[in-house]
């Protein structure tokens, strides 16, 4: 059995809790042994990186020391999520590249008596551990629930292939990694051009219209090619692109349904597991139907907050007022 | 905010330190930026997926810190709406570090306190706030007081996925705080002072 240390990741345990659950269901059946790290921080997402640069990294740094500490005989990271990957591996390769910042980190370890030497872990993402280390052959034999017939958009977004420091994936742009690992499970994957786009990251928060037109461009996309949902392996994509798809309707008046779901729920679903037990019912557009395609039933839903009935006798409203149009409003050409 | 042709026709940087802006910048950036590189050839900009919202794309925003032209390219909002996809960092000719460099202006840009527009330095700093407190990150704490300041009027309409993530579990309704938070702010302070003395 393979060994890693397991760095989740604060969305692991919050909003991406379907990834969480249905790695953990999986694990034991392809044979991985994740051994999460102890009292591990928060990786300071894209956020800290542009407030200190001293501070951003000892933040990230904490975790490394911590895993190279609780490392006992293996020396490979893994991280589920994106930003955290991206962060772990970025802090690693610079402290190397310009030795002063190792330095300066160390020094600040050291004030909470930790120490961690660059390079002497290897920081990797769940996917490339899955397709490269446990194997496609291994995961095929796994399967007994082929997903036949279920078209899945692969996406991946940015974080995970770019910038590759250590050169693990096929492609840059177009890595075909999650393509060949849904292939495996029986999908019919689908040629998704903007598997690597942006969904607009924290843009949802400080910028709202530009986010809601990244994640237009990307659900348009995979309903353009008939996709009876998206595979994702990004915490931050999943919650721009599910709990941020209403909001887009309504800005841009379309009436996309599009699921969004982890690619290990799907390997679950292949392996035979419960649908229940794999986090499916937790995403906000559900992929209900798309279960149903392949026979599959979805989990009864939580009901979600619906707004107090209106009083019979209530004021009609007046009808909304015409939307103005965020790209000719600076003269530029609607695209 | 000055235009490119307003600023264009002003005089040259007055003071010699200002041609030393680029270097500045490359210096403060983690890693080697290969910031000096820049062969000012528009990948970057070509590249990216929020450039129509920018004052200026990387390349011009790379110019002008050459030219030293500090205000002018530490108010731009290029660094705050790059979304750090790296599409321009795998494309780059020259491999400089763009995103990284984004980082840098930021940061810069903060401590000179020069912004149009205090959505984003706002909310990564109410980031920084939560983790340095707690040890991980808070969704709900973050989003709710982000939005309280800046969008008050989305509010209303941010409410059912809100109430969506809460009632289906995906956001805590109380922050976690990891057990070696006083070894983490300790390391945390250590790292503000050597960033101050270097």
């Amino acid at each position: 059995m393979n060994k890693y240390i397991l760095y989740p990741g604060c969305s692991m345990e919050s909003s991406a809790r379907a990834y969480y659950d249905s790695l953990k269901a999986i694990t034991d059946i392809i044979g991985l042994n994740l051994q999460e790290i102890e009292d591990w921080n928060c990786c300071g997402a894209t956020e800290y990186l542009g407030i200190k640069l001293t501070p951003a990294y000892a933040l990230i740094s904490r975790n490394l020391a911590l895993a190279a500490q609780q490392a006992d005989g293996t020396r490979t990271v893994v991280a589920p999520c994106s930003a955290c990957y991206l962060n772990l591996a970025k802090a690693d390769y610079y402290m190397q590249e310009q030795p002063v910042l190792g330095q300066h980190v160390n020094e600040a370890l050291a004030a909470g008596g930790l120490s961690y030497k660059p390079g002497s872990l290897d920081i990797r993402h769940l996917l490339d551990v899955l397709v490269y280390d446990v194997g496609l052959d291994t995961i095929k034999s796994k399967v007994v629930r082929p997903l036949t017939g279920l078209r899945v958009a692969p996406y991946l977004g940015c974080m995970v292939p770019r910038p590759d420091y250590e050169h693990r994936w096929s492609d840059y742009e177009y890595p075909v990694e999650l393509d060949r690992l849904l292939n495996a499970l029986g999908a019919d994957v689908i040629e998704f051009p903007l598997k690597t786009e942006c969904c607009g990251g924290h843009m949802t928060q400080i910028s709202p219209d530009t986010a809601f037109e990244l994640i237009r461009r990307l659900v348009s996309a995979a309903d353009e090619h008939q996709a009876d949902l998206m595979a994702t392996l990004c915490p931050m994509c999943q919650m721009n692109l599910d709990a941020y798809q209403s909001e887009t309707n309504k800005f841009f008046h379309t009436s996309y349904r599009m699921p969004v779901i982890f690619f290990t729920q799907l390997m679950g679903l292949a392996f035979g597991l419960e649908a229940k037990d794999l986090g499916f019912g937790l995403e906000l557009v559900s992929a209900r139907n798309a279960l149903a395609k392949i026979g599959i039933e979805h989990p009864a839903e939580i009901p979600t907050g619906t707004a107090r009935p209106k009083k019979d006798g209530s004021l009609p409203m007046p009808a909304p007022l015409p939307r103005r149009n965020m790209h000719t409003e600076k003269g530029k050409v609607v695209k | 905010m000055q235009t490119l042709d307003q600023e264009r026709t002003s005089a040259p940087p007055k003071q010699i330190e200002d041609l030393s802006l680029l270097g500045e910048v490359s210096h403060r950036t983690a890693g080697v930026s290969r910031l000096e590189m820049c062969i000012q050839c528009g990948c970057c900009g070509g590249s990216c997926p929020s450039e129509a919202d920018m004052d200026h794309t990387p390349r011009m925003l790379f110019a002008m810190l050459r030219a030293g032209m500090r205000h002018a390219a530490l108010m731009s909002n290029t660094p705050w709406i790059c979304v750090s996809c790296y599409h321009c960092v795998v494309r780059c000719p020259q491999n400089v570090h763009i995103a990284d460099v984004m980082y840098t202006l930021k940061s810069m840009a903060i401590e000179a306190k020069l912004y149009q527009d205090s959505t984003a330095p706002d909310f990564s700093q109410t980031f920084v706030d939560m983790v340095e407190e707690f040890g991980r990150s808070f969704e709900l704490g973050l989003a709710t007081r982000h939005y309280l300041k800046h969008f008050p009027l989305r509010l209303p309409n941010m409410a059912p996925m809100g109430i969506g993530m809460l009632s289906k579990q995906r956001m805590n309704i109380t922050p976690t705080r990891i057990k070696g938070i006083a070894q983490l702010k300790a390391v945390l302070k250590r790292a503000k002072e050597v960033e101050a003395a270097s």
